[in-house]
């Protein structure tokens, strides 16, 4: 099986920690990796800004940067979540039916990495280990556009020495939303004042969620408030082994 | 007299000032906690809620599909019984129709049932420009009117309102609108409630007209339809002599047996009751029993063209029962009147545009980005509409309707750059080795994992640094890194 890891622009540009251990997760489970040069980002942030246009280039650029792999994973909910469900539109926009065909043919092979591991792969139990208190945020677009259900936490309950905790009204959205963060940035902080309290209220160590933007929302969040709560990627949780407790390589 | 959300400054500056106010937050999350939880737990009863939904779209979505042949059935049905119909292409038509009604019978005052489409053509500002005073009588709106205040909630328009707020309003405002106020009213409910009944019985027994709206439109036989939880909208359909229902045009189902499904969705999503306590059904004139005058107002205003746009169209399957408020954590937070609009919350950010178009009103325009598209809403909708990515559709059609401004926006530019150097791997690797040297910046703090932080950055970067940290960029991209060593593993491509 011929498999690529779709970085994200924002996991290749600002948090490589998640897309490294992404590919160090997957090698260690036997799976052969690939990295295609030409990815960039999947045009997300312009779709749900309203910017059509701007997002064809981009899905033209993931489409074929992806073309050929069995399966595409990607270490984030929304993306894979845009490249599901948002892609065919913006294919529709450019009124081009080739790239529509290379969205149709790209959708079936595109999975979220917790979909990835428990339906392709069939592991919950991955060989991780990370002696942790750990709460897990279900980000939005995972839980509501893909659907994960409890694919993430199945996995992180068989990770060896982790004290995995309930996150207080986990299901909540961070308020980050993209360009909200900053269009609405007054009540992008209201709402994540409050995760960030659920969070804190856990006494957990690390808050682990299978987005970095939300993360990066979140984490801003306690960073600022000294909390002392440290965010993580799911597979960062995941690559870790008690010999390699960073899981980054 | 009345206030109006004409004027109000676009969601992101109104939603700053509502985050302050300390009360309206609180009874915010207390109230909408509260009908989310009840709501769970009367749909978790309900097995084939799933399927309940998706019949209920499809019902919808193919009424909407004939509408004008249903429309013209529900007219000749109505006629048939007695009724007058009238056709609104607007608000100013529908308020015209009603004052007529009014100025016809010599009255200068109504009975209001509690009604979102009223609200919407601004039909209580339009009557008082003519002398007749329109009295609500739903609990909710009645505080809303006497308070001087504007709806903040589709269901329960007074839902930013706690109940000293209400017994100080009852206390000093009641008298000047007729009965007034017990001297000894308390806060407690059921004496809130008490004040409210005798203040409204004297209005009802008193007025010869009443205006209600409907939440259904049976088209075969003429049959409106009001669902409400407190009997005074019933007071108000039987006790006056004349009656006008103003009804959008979105409101018609085909037959009596199609309101069996919305009636076991809608009760359940709005209060979260299995059933309400009154359903009031009337086709026509009834000789000899209620009122003897019935008109029906068909509301378009902005309707059709929500209906012509095929993707948009959908949200006409809207049946106003506020669950996508409820659930919503933007609408927790900020309340309904930083919306600007009778329509609040995410039905709100995505019905005001569709019926007044985008493009010319910065506030209009606003809307479709007051939400994080956390989907929230959509899940909860029982009739199914995709909110959120009706939210990005209209977004698409702000952007579009901004693409031949002369002087694009920041944002715009910002977004064709960002489609630049996203569009092609090596600029974007370019752009990755700049944004590493920033990362080697020294910074005064480190965030728990090493990286440094970023606790402060100029416009606009200030919008996210004005209350979140942000890390420094890595000093090596995943590209490079991969690069670097990720081929070298011997498991790569090649
Ligand atoms: S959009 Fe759906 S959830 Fe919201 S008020 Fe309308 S019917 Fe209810």
């Amino acid at each position: 099986m011929r498999v690529a890891v779709m970085a994200t622009c924002l996991g290749d540009a600002m948090f490589p920690e998640a897309p490294r251990a992404t590919v160090r997760l997957l090698r260690r489970l036997g799976v052969e990796v690939d990295v295609p040069d030409a990815q960039t980002c999947c045009g997300q942030p312009m779709v749900n800004t309203g910017y059509l246009d701007e997002a064809v280039p981009l899905v033209r650029t993931t489409v074929s940067a992806f073309a050929g792999y069995d399966a595409v994973v990607v270490p984030s909910g929304s993306c894979a979540g845009s490249v599901r469900h948002q892609h065919r539109m913006v294919a529709d926009r450019a009124d081009d039916a080739a790239l529509r065909r290379g969205v149709a043919d790209l959708v079936p092979r595109t999975h979220e990495l917790s979909e990835f591991l428990v339906d392709v792969l069939g592991v919950t139990d991955v060989g991780a280990s990370f002696p942790h208190r750990v709460t897990y945020h279900p980000t939005c677009h995972s839980l509501r556009m893909l659907r994960v259900g409890d694919r993430p936490l199945r996995l992180l309950r068989a990770v060896h020495g982790i004290d995995l905790v309930e996150l207080p009204r986990a299901d909540e959205c961070c308020g980050f939303g993209g360009t909200f963060a900053v269009k609405n940035a007054d009540t992008s902080v209201a709402m994540g004042s409050d995760k960030a309290r659920h969070v804190r209220e856990t006494g957990a160590e690390v808050l682990v969620a299978g987005d970095a933007s939300c993360l990066m929302h979140v984490g801003g969040l306690l960073s600022r408030q000294r909390a002392g709560v440290r965010t993580m990627h799911l597979a960062e949780v995941l690559a870790a082994t008690a010999d390699d407790p960073a899981g980054v390589g | 007299m009345a206030r109006t959300f004409v004027g109000m400054p676009p969601f992101p500056v109104a939603a700053r000032s509502a985050l302050s106010d300390t009360r309206l937050r609180r009874n915010l999350a207390h109230a909408t906690g509260t009908i989310r939880e009840k709501r769970a737990r009367v749909v978790a009863e309900v097995e084939d809620w799933e399927d309940l939904r998706r019949q209920a779209a499809a019902v919808k979505d193919a009424t909407l599909a004939r509408l004008d042949e249903h429309l013209l059935t529900l007219e000749a049905a109505l006629t048939a019984r007695g009724a007058t119909v009238h056709w609104a292409r607007d608000a100013a038509d529908a308020c015209a129709v009603v004052a007529d009604v009014a100025r016809a019978h010599g009255v200068d005052e109504v009975v209001k049932v509690k009604s979102m489409a009223t609200q919407e053509i601004g039909l209580n500002e339009a009557l008082a420009a003519q002398g007749i005073a329109a009295w609500e009588t739903d609990l909710a709106e009645l505080i809303v009117q006497l308070g001087d205040d504007l709806p903040s909630h589709i269901l329960v328009p007074a839902i930013h309102r706690g109940r000293a707020e209400v017994r100080e309003i009852f206390r000093t405002r009641m008298a000047a609108a007729g009965r007034p106020a017990p001297d000894d009213l308390t806060d407690d409910p059921a004496a809130l409630a008490g004040a409210a009944r005798l203040h409204l019985r004297e209005k009802f027994l008193r007025a010869r007209m009443a205006v209600s709206g409907a939440n259904f439109a049976v088209a075969e036989t003429g049959t409106l339809v009001v669902v409400e939880s407190e009997g005074n909208g019933r007071m108000c359909l039987t006790l006056p002599e004349v009656l006008v229902s103003v009804v959008g045009i979105e409101k018609v189902v085909p037959t009596f047996g199609d309101l069996d499904l919305f009636l076991r969705l809608l009760p359940r999503s709005s209060t979260g009751e299995r059933m309400n306590p009154y359903t009031s059904t009337w086709t026509g004139v009834t000789p000899g029993d209620g009122p003897q005058e019935v008109h029906v107002v068909l509301l378009d205003n902005g309707r059709t063209r929500a209906l012509a746009d095929e993707v948009a169209r959908p949200v006409l399957r809207c049946i106003r029962c506020s669950a996508c408020l409820n659930v919503c954590p933007v609408y927790e937070r900020v309340g309904g009147h930083a919306y600007g609009s009778v329509y609040p919350g995410p039905i709100g950010a995505i019905l005001n545009p569709m019926l007044t178009g985008v493009g010319s009103d910065p506030a209009t325009d606003a809307l479709p980005y007051a939400s994080t598209l956390c989907g929230a809403c959509g899940d909860v909708c029982p009739v199914a509409i995709d909110i959120p990515g009706l939210l990005v559709h209209e977004r698409v059609r702000v952007v579009d309707a901004h693409r031949a401004d002369p002087r694009p926006k920041p944002e715009a530019l910002a977004m064709r750059a960002a489609a630049w150097v996203l569009g092609d791997s090596r600029r974007m690797a370019l752009g990755e080795r700049a944004s590493g040297l920033a990362g080697r910046l020294r910074t005064r703090r480190a965030a728990p994992g090493g990286r440094g932080v970023l606790g402060w950055l100029p416009f606009p970067g200030s919008r996210w640094t004005g209350a979140r940290d942000l890390p420094t960029p890595p000093v090596e991209s995943f590209r490079a890194w991969w690069r670097r060593t990720g081929r070298d593993e011997g498991q790569g491509r090649r």
